[in-house]
């Protein structure tokens, strides 16, 4: 809201003609705005409402798998119908489940994380006034503001949400009658994922059409920040792969609505033959994970992104390795298009084929470990300053690590006939993906909060915050490691009728407790945005020293960004402790005539 | 000092950059290729799973492909006549590709809900095979993005008769021409696809 306050001065000193915006009407201005920092917010506060939803689900599912012999009673004004004499009903549990998912790695860590920084960042850190085209940008939230209605509204109806696991695997997913979720809300599902799709592609074509034709003089790509180098690889990854999931729901409802038999087989249900012949169930999971496996690289690459940003300034050391970083950037995403085979080692795939995708798997170990030994390096004899963006950064790198080796695990084909959909999975992917992506979203709203809304964030909440989070997320996801191992699948509403099982109960509950602590710690982070945004220490021009061009604009900036014309820029952006530098950073925008007792022999102005 | 600066403002090089909205809209057209790709590739891994309906595609479809292929033509010519400053044949040329969609568009659908029921390939139900859906699902979702060029040849061929399409304002048509172009091919594409692989 501030951006748009002082815009009215900004814009009256410097007339930007295509710029001005104190003259639209309200509902332009704060409802179906076109200024990207705007839009930014808007997804930002969406996605904060979506984690806490889907937090709360995951804490409803974990009260029942911590504790499956409690008397739920108490859950009845939230729950309703779906609490039957104290017990939570067994399809709503899956349908937590599903609902969890979906909203996390779409809703949360997708529309939330890209559609916050891909829009706040790129016109800011490359030097533009906006992104190539605000319309299709308002557009864009719209539809997935759009989206998000008909998904929450699935939440409340009679059938319950989509129940079918957020893969939605025909044919339970494909047949009304297998499951009550499979219904109506599965119907809201497809529907809300087809404008989420548009939306996300909406905002995938534009960030690409920003960076690389709206950069400022002398921002070449060797100069981008490696957070706009992930932001802009991140919508490249969308582009191509979010059509694919367009192309197996659009099958999927047509063999929902119309009788066709795309991947529905000879099938019976409840005694009587249905028409279908001659699909192929396996053949939705092929389409699927071609968007699924490149989707947890559209979630992970902006955190990692956002990370290489804020270790670098607050270690105050030049990132180590750019062009390392870039490459592996790059080298993830197009591994990230031939491995998606290894979510099916279990289908029945021919096993030499099983071979090839174990191999291409594995060899993402290798950029990976060159991203993570990249960000050690960095951090190796920093300056650190343990910021609360700082930690969380941090905290990242480690899950990056931790969750990352269990992949290794996971990515052999043999290991994974014991390990499969079992909590071993869902241990390694909430480290490496969910956490991971999750300390980069909010490293990034600690770190850019002055830049937002002018104000800073209280540091103590911010530790308090981190602390609890951190130990809190290996305490939960650390013992699914063990469970896992033991072959506890997933999705199970209760594993009290299996003897094998039985011994888990108090680490289920150890795991419950933890989460429940976890999401509770996440109220602090929530009060101290929404307090900061009001209340908070107003902030200096550059609170972190940073070199990045979005510090050289006003601290409110307004529409167009910048008052004046926009800066160039004659170096990269981590000349941080330069050797012989008056100040330990050097901003994007001095060129190197002016530092001359800082250059190395190579460095000079562009000719 | 400051001049200094100036002077190197003046020698930075620009940036490479291309008409944003030209570069959106062939990004659009990247997402569109993804989603067909996936189809057509669905549909061949589909086809090698045995059970498989054979049929011959009507002979609609021929005819709506020549239609299609001449609706590029008269369009490319209403850009030539844009260039040239050529109202009368710009405006012709406009109203004669839309015709031609609507045209093709009419035949698509005889093909499919007319020719293809009489052979008794049916899209779904207990008488259908994916062999048949996919020739529907295929042809059905391009003719969504005909559609959708239809509407945007539309607002062009009102631009040009309000006259503010010419030499100096070729954007808006050559962009509509870049669509409809690709449009045709992607129709070519998928006919002779599923000519080769039924």
């Amino acid at each position: 809201m501030s951006a748009v306050n002082t815009s009215h001065s900004s814009a009256d000193a410097h007339a930007h003609d295509e710029h001005d915006h104190h003259d639209l009407p309200w509902i332009r201005q704060y409802v179906f705005s076109e200024d990207h920092k705007y839009i930014a917010k808007q997804y930002l506060v969406s996605g904060i409402i979506w984690a806490i939803i889907g937090g709360l689900l995951s804490v409803l599912f974990r009260i029942q798998l911590g504790f499956p012999d409690a008397d739920l009673t108490w859950l009845k004004p939230l729950l309703g119908e779906w609490i039957q004499n104290g017990k939570l009903d067994p399809e709503f549990y899956l349908a937590l489940v599903t609902m969890h998912g979906t909203i996390m790695v779409f809703f949360v860590l997708t529309a939330g994380l890209s559609g916050t920084f891909s829009n706040f960042l790129i016109p800011l850190q490359i030097g533009a006034r906006d992104m190539a085209s605000g319309f299709l940008n308002m557009i864009s939230y719209w539809l997935f503001f759009l989206s998000s209605v008909v998904m929450m509204i699935s939440l409340f109806i009679k059938t319950g949400p989509a129940s079918g696991g957020w893969v939605i695997y025909p044919p339970l997913s494909a047949l009304p009658q297998a499951v009550n979720g499979s219904g109506l809300g599965m119907t809201l599902w497809l529907v809300a994922m087809v404008f989420f799709v548009a939306s996300t592609l909406m905002g995938g074509l534009n960030y690409v059409t920003t960076v690389i034709n709206l950069r400022t003089k002398g921002m070449t790509f060797t100069r981008l920040p490696l957070t706009i180098w992930a932001f802009f690889i991140t919508a490249i990854i969308g582009i191509l792969s979010f059509p694919v999931l367009v192309s197996a729901v659009l099958l999927l409802i047509f063999d929902r609505g119309f009788g066709t038999s795309f991947f529905l087989s000879e099938i019976y249900i409840g005694g009587e033959a249905l028409h279908h012949e001659g699909g192929s169930p396996v053949l939705f999971q092929h389409l699927f994970w071609f968007l699924g496996h490149p989707e947890v690289y559209i979630v992970v690459i902006p955190a990692l992104g956002i990370t290489s940003e804020i270790v670098a300034t607050n270690s105050r050391k030049p990132i180590f390795g750019y062009k390392a970083m870039i490459f592996s950037i790059v080298a993830i995403a197009f591994l990230s298009f031939i491995v998606w085979a290894h979510h099916m080692f279990v289908t029945g795939m021919n096993p030499f084929l099983g071979s090839i995708f174990m191999f291409l798997t594995l060899i993402i170990a290798v950029p990976s470990a060159v991203k993570g030994f990249n960000y050690i390096a960095t951090l190796w004899k920093g300056n650190i300053i343990f910021t609360p963006a700082m930690l969380f950064s941090i905290g990242l790198v480690s899950f990056f690590l931790s969750g990352g080796l269990t992949g290794i695990v996971l990515g052999n084909s043999a290991a994974d006939i014991q390990l499969h959909d079992t909590y071993f999975v869902v241990a390694h992917f909430h480290i490496v993906m969910g956490s991971a992506s999750f300390f980069g979203m909010l490293a990034g709203v600690y770190h850019w909060f002055p830049k937002m809304f002018g104000r800073m964030m209280d540091e103590k909440l911010g530790y308090i915050h981190f602390w609890l989070t951190f130990i809190g997320v290996y305490l939960i996801f650390f013992p699914m490691h063990y469970i896992g191992i033991a072959g506890f699948p997933r999705r199970y509403y209760s594993w009290t009728g299996f003897d094998a099982f039985n011994t888990f109960t108090d680490l289920n509950e150890f795991i419950s407790i933890a989460a429940i602590i976890v999401f509770a710690a996440q109220f602090i982070f929530i009060f101290n945005f929404f307090y900061s945004m009001f209340r908070g220490r107003v902030s200096t021009l550059n609170p972190w020293k940073s070199n990045t061009l979005e510090w050289t604009t006003p601290i409110n900036p307004g529409h167009g960004n910048w008052p004046g014309a926009i800066p160039h820029v004659y170096r990269w952006p981590y000349d941080y402790s330069k050797p012989g530098a008056a100040d330990d950073f050097i901003p994007q925008t001095v060129p190197f005539s002016a530092t001359p007792e800082s250059n190395f022999p190579h460095e000079k102005d562009e000719h | 000092m400051e001049n200094k600066e100036l002077q190197h403002e003046e020698e930075l090089k620009p940036t490479f950059a291309v008409h944003p909205k030209k570069f959106l809209l062939w990004l659009f057209i990247v997402t569109i290729v993804m989603m067909f790709a996936a189809m057509t590739s669905a549909y061949l891994v589909r086809s090698t799973d045995g059970d498989w309906l054979k049929f011959d595609l009507p002979n609609t479809f021929l005819v709506s492909t020549a239609v299609i292929i001449l609706s590029s033509i008269t369009l490319q010519g209403a850009y030539w006549a844009a260039q040239n400053n050529n109202r009368q044949m710009l405006i012709a040329g406009m109203g004669i590709t839309v015709v031609l969609g609507v045209v093709f568009l009419v035949l698509q659908y005889e093909g499919l809900f007319i020719d293809l029921f009489k052979q008794g390939v049916f899209l779904g139900g207990e008488y259908s095979n994916p062999a048949g859906s996919f020739v529907y699902v295929l042809a059905l979702l391009h003719g969504f993005h005909l559609v959708t060029g239809l509407i945007y040849l539309l607002i062009v061929f009102y631009s040009s008769v309000k006259g503010k399409v010419g030499s100096s304002d070729l954007l808006q048509i050559e962009m509509c021409t870049t669509y409809w172009h690709f449009l045709d091919l992607l129709w070519i594409y998928l006919f002779v696809f599923l000519q080769l692989n039924n």
